[in-house]
């Protein structure tokens, strides 16, 4: 099927993206290769861990990730799970993709001791140790033998600010 | 203050005073493994790292009882590897056995314990129609969707009794999961007021509808497909009343099911209060609490027809 007709980002229905920015129609609307581009590139993770997945915009930036396919667009209350806010300078992973996939990536990850996590947890910013990218990094904690993400936080100069959202903080 | 709807039950359990007793105490705390997230044996070792104590359920590899501590308390509830789940409620998901890349309807959905155990089974594979007709208790299906990461997931919000597959490229469900709004008598160890709100008349209205929906749930099923139907109540009328006007209503049979070994169960029963149900209804699986130290639960697996 092919993308939303009428050309325009609706807030009440799901618009799956187009797959080039060559077959983009709705202005602003961000491409699937852009989306695979964006998670290989700046965290590593392989963009083969997306095949079975479509991504769908709802909502100006709000980007959704689905096992399969389904008919464009569709009109539900909600459609596999938020992943990225793009729209924006720096687009923004969420708390609930990066631990669905965030294990898989080899960049951007600051592993937190346990009293850091705990900060994190609790929506605090904090001066951790990082000599990498500046920008949202997936933060994590090692547990079980793995380091195992636990949500984003927003790093700059020496500091990492937590964007684990209200509902999940502890 | 009407009479306490335990009391009618004493003849169906092979020990009353049993019955009675664990339906006073209160639930032990369950949580079942995100097995999307993190397997029951990594969940297990960082559970231990962490010091947290918890007991293995004889019955089932990813549910794990807290004997100290509440599910949101430790870092793998964190990471949304586990789920607060009372252990009876896994069941439904388990009897209806979906398949990766299957399309499943969970008919009536929210919070969404059941429907993200059943996209969990299916290795988030597929469609979980996640569907709901409350705003208010789909938010909290969508949390804890999210929270525990399916995206093998779409999440409607309609009256399942006349449920509408039209947003939808396909025509029929290959399996349906029907956990009806019921009296939740069974519950009784988490909410004792269940009880003292308890009415003859408010059973018999949740009977018709839980009818309804199970009827339209064989309906959109295709043939050869599964439908289980379960509740948290122990009232045959809401029961095997049910599945006895669905078997003669439309086409499908109930087939055995085996509940996982482990687990003490009692079959269906066939009278009741005067009335006779198709003996099918045999079938079905009984929980009683005192036989595992759970709540109460009823379970039945519907073939549909050709």
């Amino acid at each position: 099927m092919s993308e939303s007709s009428d050309a325009e980002n609706r807030s009440n229905r799901f618009d799956r993206l187009p797959a080039t920015p060559a077959e983009r129609e709705v202005p602003g609307r961000v491409a699937r290769s852009e989306v695979l581009d964006y998670w290989a590139d700046r965290y590593g993770i392989p963009s083969e861990t997306f095949d079975q997945k479509t991504f769908w915009e709802k909502g100006a930036g709000k980007i959704w990730v689905v096992d399969g396919d389904h008919p464009s667009p569709i009109a539900v209350e909600g459609l596999g799970m938020t992943c990225l806010r793009t729209r924006q300078e720096f687009w923004k992973p969420t708390t609930d993709f990066v631990q669905r996939f965030g294990e898989l990536a080899t960049d951007c990850v600051v592993v937190l001791s346990d009293d850091e996590a705990a900060r994190f947890m609790s929506g605090d910013e904090q001066a951790v140790a990082w000599d990498g990218d500046w920008g949202y990094l997936i933060a994590a904690r090692e547990t079980a033998g793995d380091a195992v993400p636990l949500g984003v936080g927003l790093y700059t100069y020496g500091t990492l600010d937590s964007m684990v959202p209200k509902g999940r903080r502890r | 203050m009407g009479v306490n709807p335990l009391d009618r039950y004493e003849s169906l359990v092979d020990d009353p005073t049993a019955f009675r007793a664990a339906c006073d105490r209160p639930l032990p705390t369950t949580v079942r493994v995100n097995t999307i997230k993190s397997s029951a044996e990594r969940t297990r070792r960082a559970l231990d790292d962490e010091g947290v104590a918890y007991d293995p359920v004889s019955w089932a590899d990813d549910l794990l009882t807290l004997p100290d501590s509440s599910p949101g308390d430790s870092w793998a509830f964190a990471h949304g590897w586990l789920h607060g789940q009372e252990e009876v409620s896994a069941l439904p998901s388990l009897a209806l056995d979906p398949q990766p890349g299957e399309t499943v309807w969970c008919a009536c959905a929210a919070p969404g314990s059941k429907a993200t155990h059943t996209a969990a089974l299916m290795a988030d594979q597929g469609n979980v129609v996640a569907n709901d007709s409350s705003l208010g208790r789909l938010s909290a299906l969508r949390h804890n969707a999210q929270r525990l990461g399916v995206t093998a997931t779409t999440v409607t919000r309609a009256d399942a009794r006349s449920y509408s597959l039209n947003p939808f490229a396909f025509d029929a469900f290959d399996r349906a999961l029907v956990d009806v709004p019921c009296s939740c008598e069974g519950t009784v160890r988490k909410n004792p007021d269940v009880l003292t709100e308890w009415t003859m008349d408010h059973v018999e209205s949740l009977a018709e509808i839980q009818t309804d929906i199970l009827c339209r749930a064989v309906q959109a099923t295709r043939a050869g497909g599964i439908v289980v139907y379960s509740t948290c109540t122990f009232a045959p009328e809401e029961n095997e009343a049910v599945l006895d006007r669905v078997l003669a209503a439309e086409d499908c049979r109930v087939v055995e099911w085996d509940a996982p070994a482990g687990l003490e169960t009692d079959p269906g029963i066939t009278a009741w209060a005067g009335e006779r149900y198709d003996p099918q209804v045999e079938r079905a699986t009984r929980v009683y609490p005192h036989r595992n130290d759970t709540g109460g639960f009823f379970c039945a697996r519907l073939e549909v027809g050709a």
